[in-house]
């Protein structure tokens, strides 16, 4: 007590166990220690037990052949002359096409349905919210039971078919419509049609850097209706008409030819659409309450009438916080177009991780493919949000 | 005085008093004004609301027809609802789901058995109850009760089984026997003292995590949660075993539901706490593993619990046919989970975590005792959301071949006994009610509570 030391007091050492730093590391070693001894636990058990089970291991099966049917396919396939290889994008293919049409459908119903819940008629929005909650809160799986085995099932058969007009008929076995059998000069067409989008895309830049600069505005809408439809319409004509039907045919016991429709197809796309339209619809009364009364009041005293309002300033800004739940719906329907596999649409996981993978047993290569089907997919469309997301953030001072 | 003055007062036309106010006239209030302005104000409007109109005046009768007025609610079987025995227009056969509404809740459980599954449903009931009432008292206790002992109880009581053996036999009294000296420790501190010193029990504090054991009410949990263990592993009440194959129904619905609701708050926390480290190797981790689950579809999931789980393992050891889904779902609905847990993370300013940190508290005390109580609290109706679609999407089990409640119902319609026109709507109906209660009973709660944190935002 009686000498004071004049050292400054030195920061204690804190012995190494207290130390955050290596704390860090040693807890991130541990971590990924048990990671890497978890994997390759399971990686040599897996060897194990194929070794065991006699399971061929590898993707040598891509080129065997499949020895299975498809009904719905976009590309040749049959049991004898396929290959497991050719039964995936079957598949894949199939997947793509409910997801794209899904996709269109719920986007438009459920825009339609989320402005009618914001209505000022009550009897409309109403509906639209009896609509929302009975369908956000059932299960899809319920809701395609619904469809598939209480609607679609029980329409009479062939024999007895409904005939909508425009030569469709509907019974048990789908939707039976004209099949369009194009002719040779159909690419024209298609030529014109993809002339007309790629010229009506740059119409419509050319016009809004015309219209930033001087303030003059052009028809956008109808001369791109011009290029995208009627381009392709002229070019139809000129080149004359090549495109016929091929139209069904009521027979005693059955109906022949025309495109059939899988009432597979028609329950899975009915319910991804309805299902995914009600979630749609709460991402657009969101957005569109969003946007504050301010902004079309604004936009009023400015001389604006109520069309010009919501063009140019109400949903540009609702866009901004629907699109983002948006895209995250679309991906849900695309995952949820997986419930195929409950009512036999040969979707991915329908035909690959259900057919193909009872046929090898190679469960590992087939989940794998199949996950990363799903995995690419969302991470490509998350790689265009980012990106998206980015571009259209608020920018502030 | 002067009041009566001016009362008798002649020619005074002032009028002293004001008049009630005069009702608005119809057109503007009551109920043909707001019929007016909400149901027919313009031409579109008009045409809109006579089309609704006729949409419900047409479908509605027809429901009701359909459900109620004639359907059959009674009968042993399908001859009950059959329209021309019973010689008059059948609806939906009610009678069908009186009769297996058993079915329809235990699955195939044994008869005998069922009382287990109803403590487990009674218990579980009280849990809900606890956890979800807002003035509920204990509600710490209420916790520990819902995701520790109801596990716990459920899994003795619906399995049931014989007595373990072997080094587990062993193991299971080690554990036991720590539990209760844990357990008498705790109450005699003297005791406690003998056995590590007075020095050390007055710096319990300063003491290293691993010694910090010694404070009576965590030992009371520990030995609860050890003797938990204990009896699940022991089994030592003997029941008899019911196999999983014969579990089924509702009980299975609400089992997948509820374990992944168990699981999946806590892993989600993890991950969400992993996501936003600052360490490199455990952030990436839980990035890719997030990342991961929710870029592919929940079946490609339960499709890889049920086929490559079993290969992962040892032979012996290959899982339960339940336990895979169970543990398919955990895993999926932890990944949604951790984005909306990271989502309150994010939420909560700076400053909460550097005043934290100033109070010298530790990562582990700073996220337990002020970050997580306040991002949780802020996500409570996200989380709500996750349950919801955790609950919908328990029906995807039936993929992997468990009868859970939507597969009990497809059973029974393919049934011959009740094979008739109306059974399969009255079948999808009573599922529907069913889910919809559910879920939609969620998503008021989740209103509610966000309602309630507004009030406490709102100054």
């Amino acid at each position: 007590m009686s000498t004071l030391s004049t050292e400054p007091a030195r920061p204690g050492k804190a012995s190494l166990f207290y130390d955050p730093k290596i704390r860090g590391y040693v807890y991130q070693l541990l971590l990924l220690a048990v990671v890497v001894f978890v994997i390759y636990e399971a990686a040599t058990n897996a060897i194990d037990n194929l070794r065991a089970q006699k399971i061929a291991s590898g993707f040598g099966f891509w080129n065997n052949a499949a020895g299975f049917d498809v009904n719905q396919k976009l590309i040749p396939f049959s049991a004898s002359g396929s290959t497991y290889g050719q039964a995936f994008w079957v598949g894949l293919l199939n997947t793509l096409l409910v997801s794209a049409i899904g996709i269109v459908l719920s986007t438009f119903l459920g825009f339609f349905i989320g402005v009618a819940r914001l209505s000022h008629n009550w009897i409309v929005s109403k509906i639209a919210m009896v609509y929302v909650e009975v369908v956000r809160n059932l299960p899809l799986l319920l809701q395609l039971f619904f469809w598939y085995n209480a609607v679609l099932k029980p329409l009479p058969d062939a024999r007895n078919s409904i005939q909508l007009p425009g030569n469709i008929f509907l019974n048990n076995r789908g939707l039976i419509t004209p099949n369009p059998i194009f002719g040779p000069g159909f690419s024209m067409v298609l030529l014109a049609l993809f002339i007309g989008i790629i010229a009506a895309v740059g119409f419509y830049l050319w016009s809004k850097r015309q219209q930033e600069a001087t303030g003059k505005q052009y028809p956008n809408g109808l001369i791109a209706t011009a290029l995208v439809i009627g381009l392709p319409l002229l070019v139809f004509v000129l080149v004359g008409r090549p495109l016929s039907f091929d139209l069904p045919q009521q027979g005693r016991f059955n109906l022949t030819g025309g495109l059939q429709i899988f009432p597979e197809f028609v329950a899975l796309l009915i319910g991804l659409t309805t299902y995914t339209a009600a979630f749609i619809a709460e991402v657009v009364r969101a957005g569109i309450l969003a946007v504050s009364r301010g902004q079309s009041e604004a936009a009023h005293a400015l001389g604006l009438r109520p069309g010009p309002t919501l063009k140019l300033v109400v949903i540009p800004q609702a866009m901004r916080v629907i699109i983002p739940p948006l895209t995250s719906n679309y991906l849900n329907l695309t995952k949820n177009s997986s419930l195929a596999v409950v009512i036999g649409y040969p979707d991915l996981v329908q035909v690959f991780m259900g057919t193909v993978l009872n046929q090898t047993g190679q469960a590992v290569e087939m989940v794998s493919i199949t996950m990363a089907v799903y995995l690419t997919i969302s991470l490509v469309t998350s790689f265009f949000m980012n990106i998206y997301n980015k571009r259209m953030a608020l920018v502030e001072r | 005085m002067t009041d009566a003055t001016t009362e008798n007062a002649p020619n005074f036309f002032v009028r002293r008093e004001t008049l009630p106010q005069e009702a608005a006239p119809l057109s503007v209030a009551g109920p043909i004004a707001w019929v007016r302005s909400n149901l027919f104000n313009g031409p579109l409007n008009t045409i809109l609301t006579l089309l609704c109109a006729y949409v419900v005046v047409t479908a509605l009768p027809e429901i009701l027809r359909f459900y109620f007025i004639d359907a059959v609610w009674t009968g042993t079987n399908r001859d009950a609802c059959l329209a021309d025995k019973i010689g008059r227009p059948v609806g939906a056969c009610w009678a069908y789901v009186a009769d297996r509404y058993q079915y329809f809740i235990y699955g195939s459980y044994p008869v005998s058995e069922r009382w287990r599954v109803n403590i487990v449903f009674a218990m579980f009931a009280i849990g809900v109850i606890w956890l979800l009432w807002n003035n509920a008292p204990l509600k710490k206790l209420g916790a520990f009760f819902f995701f520790v002992l109801l596990p716990i109880t459920a899994f003795i009581l619906l399995l049931g089984g014989p007595r373990a053996t072997g080094l587990l036999h062993f193991l299971v009294w080690i554990t036991l026997a720590l539990a209760v000296f844990y357990t008498v420790l705790s109450f005699v501190p003297s005791l406690a003292r003998f056995y590590t010193g007075p020095a050390l029990l007055a710096v319990e504090e300063a003491a290293p995590p691993w010694k910090r054991f010694y404070r009576p009410k965590r030992l009371i949990l520990m030995s609860l949660v050890a003797f938990g263990i204990i009896a699940m592993l022991e089994n030592s009440i003997g029941l008899p075993r019911v196999d999983t194959g014969l579990w089924g129904g509702m009980m299975v619905t609400f089992l997948v539901a509820a374990v992944g609701i168990v699981f999946s708050l806590p892993l989600g926390v993890l991950l969400a706490l992993g996501r936003r480290s600052k360490l490199p190797i455990i952030q990436l981790l839980s990035v890719i593993f997030i990342e991961f689950v929710r870029g592919v579809p929940l079946i490609t999931v339960l499709f890889m619990a049920n086929t490559m789980l079993p290969l992962f393992v040892p032979q012996e050891y290959s899982p339960d046919r339940l336990l895979r889904p169970l543990i398919g779902v955990a895993l999926f609905a932890a990944a949604y989970m951790a984005e909306v847990i990271r989502g309150g993370l994010q939420a909560i300013p700076k400053g909460q975590y550097e005043g934290a940190m100033s109070l010298g508290l530790g990562y582990w005390q700073m996220m337990r005792l002020i970050i997580l109580p306040q991002a949780l609290r802020i996500v409570i109706p996200g989380i709500v959301n996750t349950f919801i679609g955790l609950f919908k999407d328990t029906t995807l089990v039936t993929i992997v071949g468990i009868f859970d409640f939507l597969r009990t119902i497809e059973a029974t319609l393919v049934d011959p006994t009740w094979a008739t026109p109306t059974t399969r709507g009255t079948g999808y109906a009573f599922a529907a009610i069913f889910y919809f209660l559910c879920c939609w009973g969620m998503s008021r709660y989740s209103i509610s509570v966000e309602k309630r944190l507004a009030a406490g935002q709102r100054r």
